[in-house]
């Protein structure tokens, strides 16, 4: 027996499709670049400095966690660096480093990492950073105060501000091929349109998000924002408007889809999608905020264990 | 001998859920590899080893081919080789299931047994009940004891159950007269009469010959388990914690029915098993050894030469066992040897669910995985059972195939319920001694 090979021993089954957490993470990155490199060449080096001071400190502070909590080393699987990228694509290229740091902090810390980590976290993290830097620094998040300076040979308008505030008259200048071409202010990552469906396409073609969630989500803004403005086309804007501004191709793209936060059943992804479509119109047409994607999908997230409850009955299950 | 066609890896559109196709017999099948015992031959009894096991067997007793070797309450092993009892010891599996294992020094002048032959002129269930149940293929014991009387289907399985296996599907096919005979005495010594004989759809004509009822399967994992083929073949659903036996059905593999057929054609108890060894470079050779043949006879006779941290995988992908050591031996259901070299191992990791519904997409009997693995990871059996449907799984592996996070769930649900079984008999243990 002394001499003998030492062999490998597992549990069934024994194959493995290949799949990883780093090759998916690596991916949504990959989806996500269309989107930020136009934000580069809008915003040029200030957009760059964003982008990688979120990057660079996400991953930093989930390292950090790492060490003191005595926990394995987790950056590696990207999930930080994706939290990062898809937290700087939402802010304004303007932002200050304090806030880009601290928001990353919340997001990673607070947003993910107290709750266990990868995979445990109720909310998705970019927005819980988001949600947080909003209310604080309310100002940070006014694009129009934000990109004061820039002029890009379109509208220097934030488009969801000049609705809200200005009413229906004031978008008559927008239309909705300038939008997807990307000509609207607004966050680093969120305005070019185009970018971002090509992004989110590749994921959902690659089997990397759930197309259930990408296009209930849609389909919610579409139909809500449709019958308010079939309600009051006076003052409210209509469908196509609401689904090319602000974070609404990124949110139904890249942050409804964050894994550990929408559900996993047909129907239920379905509901939850709708549902942050929905909220995401009542808020934009009848709260308090500019944007309602952020908060929509918190909601959601919120309601996402007892949607995910409704489940097709397991085989031979006994009542 | 051929290359293993079968994608593992995930495709890079991964819209659809991947299907894993079960092996085919190839149209020009060669010949099984014969493999000759050499120096030992080594049987497991399924019951734990103790000093006064058996009191007919002690070491340096001769035996010859096909002997019965009896054992306590009636358990007993067929020598599948002529030599003698170099030892008799304990061997523990998984999750230490324990075993009585009998090695025999083989010698080469081979002596055939013929105290079956006395018997096998009318077929009966004492007969059958006494020499056969460890005939390659293996039978069930429940089919020829009283249980058999709650039974009112026999299901013959020509298709094999696991990935890259084919020996059933080759029985049936080159074997298609003892398959024939077996289920003919199946029928007289049982009084079953719906006998089912399931096989791929390229097998039908033989199939048919057999005289039993058909029913074909398509060739995607898991159709041919047993509770799948309970639910698309037979229309019926097996209740959680029931078995197929429960619902009356037995499901015997078409091997063992041949060899049945075999036995009393031939007045001798087969000992020769048919199974597919898949060799590091994925090619598929289908052999044929006596049971008891150490792993590393069969490696030799096919040239694979195995290094350190190998995995050997006794059984199929998908729902096989892996084992400690090559001299681990041919048993009776041992359908198939599947060696990977140490660089293609897949690995599980300690990554916790991140909940991406995988498993819950390709699950075949809707069990919510993600959920169930949460409270197994927590050691919450009792609550996995009871609300996230622990005893629908019917194990075939696939949530574990597509993680992700290669988390090691069929690991956690097999544990889980080996865990409830352990505890349920404790407490029935513990009332009947309070109730003296």
């Amino acid at each position: 027996m002394v001499n003998e090979k030492k062999l490998i021993v597992s549990h069934a089954p024994f194959w493995h499709n290949g799949s990883s957490l780093f090759e998916k993470n690596c991916n949504i990155m990959i989806a996500a670049l269309p989107a930020v490199l136009f934000g580069f060449t809008q915003y040029g080096i200030h957009a760059v400095g964003c982008v990688s001071i979120c990057i660079s400190t996400a991953i930093i502070w989930e390292l950090l966690f790492n060490l003191i909590s005595k926990q394995q080393i987790s950056v590696g699987d990207c999930d930080a660096a994706v939290i990062g990228l898809l937290f700087s694509m939402l802010i304004p290229a303007t932002t200050p480093w304090w806030a880009a740091v601290t928001g990353t902090f919340v997001a990673i810390i607070i947003g993910k990492q107290i709750y266990g980590g990868i995979g445990s976290n109720p909310f998705n993290p970019v927005l819980i950073g988001l949600a947080i830097l909003m209310i604080s620094w309310k100002d940070l998040f006014d694009f129009n105060e934000a990109l004061l300076n820039y002029d890009l040979g379109f509208t220097m308008v934030y488009p969801l501000a000049a609705l809200k505030h200005f009413g229906i008259s004031s978008i008559e200048s927008f239309s909705v091929g300038s939008f997807i071409a990307g000509k609207q202010i607004g966050a680093i990552g969120s305005t070019f349109g185009i970018g971002i469906i090509v992004g989110g396409i590749y994921l959902i073609l690659r089997g990397i998000i759930r197309w259930e969630i990408s296009v209930s989500f849609l389909a919610g803004i579409f139909i809500t924002a449709f019958l308010f403005n079939l309600s009051d086309s006076a003052i409210y804007a209509g469908p196509l408007f609401h689904i090319f501004t602000g974070y609404t191709l990124i949110g139904a793209f890249f942050l409804a889809t964050e894994d550990s936060s929408s559900p996993v059943n047909f129907l239920p992804m379905l509901i939850y999608g709708a549902g942050c479509g929905i909220m995401t119109v009542l808020i934009r047409n009848v709260g308090a905020y500019v944007d309602g994607v952020v908060f929509a999908i918190l909601l959601m997230n919120l309601a996402n264990p007892l949607i995910d409850k409704i489940r097709p009955r397991a085989m031979g299950k006994v009542n | 001998m051929k290359v293993l066609k079968t994608m593992i890896k995930k495709s890079f559109l991964g819209l659809s859920t991947p299907r894993l196709e079960y092996e085919k017999l190839l149209t020009n099948q060669p010949k099984p590899l014969e493999i000759l015992p050499q120096k030992n031959a080594m049987f497991f009894l399924d019951y734990p080893f103790e000093k006064n096991i058996t009191q007919y067997l002690k070491e340096g007793d001769p035996v010859k081919t096909g002997q019965k070797l009896s054992f306590k309450n009636g358990r007993y092993l067929i020598s599948s080789v002529t030599g003698t009892v170099a030892s008799i010891a304990s061997h523990a599996g998984n999750f230490n299931h324990l075993y009585t294992a009998v090695s025999v020094a083989i010698n080469q002048n081979e002596n055939k047994d013929t105290q079956f032959s006395k018997l096998s002129d009318s077929p009966s269930i004492d007969t059958v009940k006494d020499y056969l149940l460890s005939v390659p293929g293996k039978l069930p014991e429940s089919l020829f004891t009283d249980k058999a009387k709650s039974f009112d289907t026999i299901i013959v399985c020509a298709a094999d159950s696991d990935l890259l296996i084919t020996t059933n599907q080759y029985i049936l096919k080159n074997n298609t007269h003892a398959v024939k005979n077996g289920i003919d005495i199946l029928k007289e010594i049982t009084s079953i009469n719906n006998i089912i004989i399931i096989a791929p759809k390229f097998l039908q004509e033989e199939a048919s010959a057999t005289g039993a009822k058909v029913k074909c399967l398509d060739l995607t994992y898991p159709s041919a388990l047993p509770h799948m083929i309970m639910k698309d073949v037979l229309n019926r659903i097996v209740p959680a914690q029931k078995t197929c036996e429960d619902m009356g059905v037995c499901f015997i593999s078409a091997e063992a029915v041949a060899s049945i057929g075999n036995a009393f054609e031939n007045n001798q108890i087969p000992v020769t098993k048919l199974l597919n060894v898949v060799k590091k470079d994925k090619s598929n050779v289908l052999v044929s050894a006596r049971i008891g043949t150490p792993i590393d006879t069969i490696f030799k006779s096919v040239d694979i030469k195995l290094n350190e941290k190998d995995r050997i995988i006794i059984g199929g992908p998908m729902k096989g066992c892996s084992v400690y050591s090559d001299n681990h031996p041919v048993l009776s259901d041992t359908d198939a040897i599947i060696i990977q070299d140490s660089a293609s191992v897949s690995l599980v990791s300690d990554n916790p669910c991140t909940n991406c519904g995988e498993c819950i997409r390709i699950c075949p009997v809707n069990v919510p995985v993600n959920m169930l693995v949460r409270f197994l990871e927590a050691g919450l059996y009792v609550e996995a059972c009871e609300q996230y449907d622990l005893f629908s799984c019917i194990e075939c592996g696939l949530c574990s195939y597509v993680c992700i996070s290669k988390i090691p769930i069929l690991q956690y649900i097999t544990l889980a319920k080996h865990e409830l079984g352990r505890m349920e008999r404790n407490e029935s243990d513990a009332a009947e001694e309070i109730n003296g």
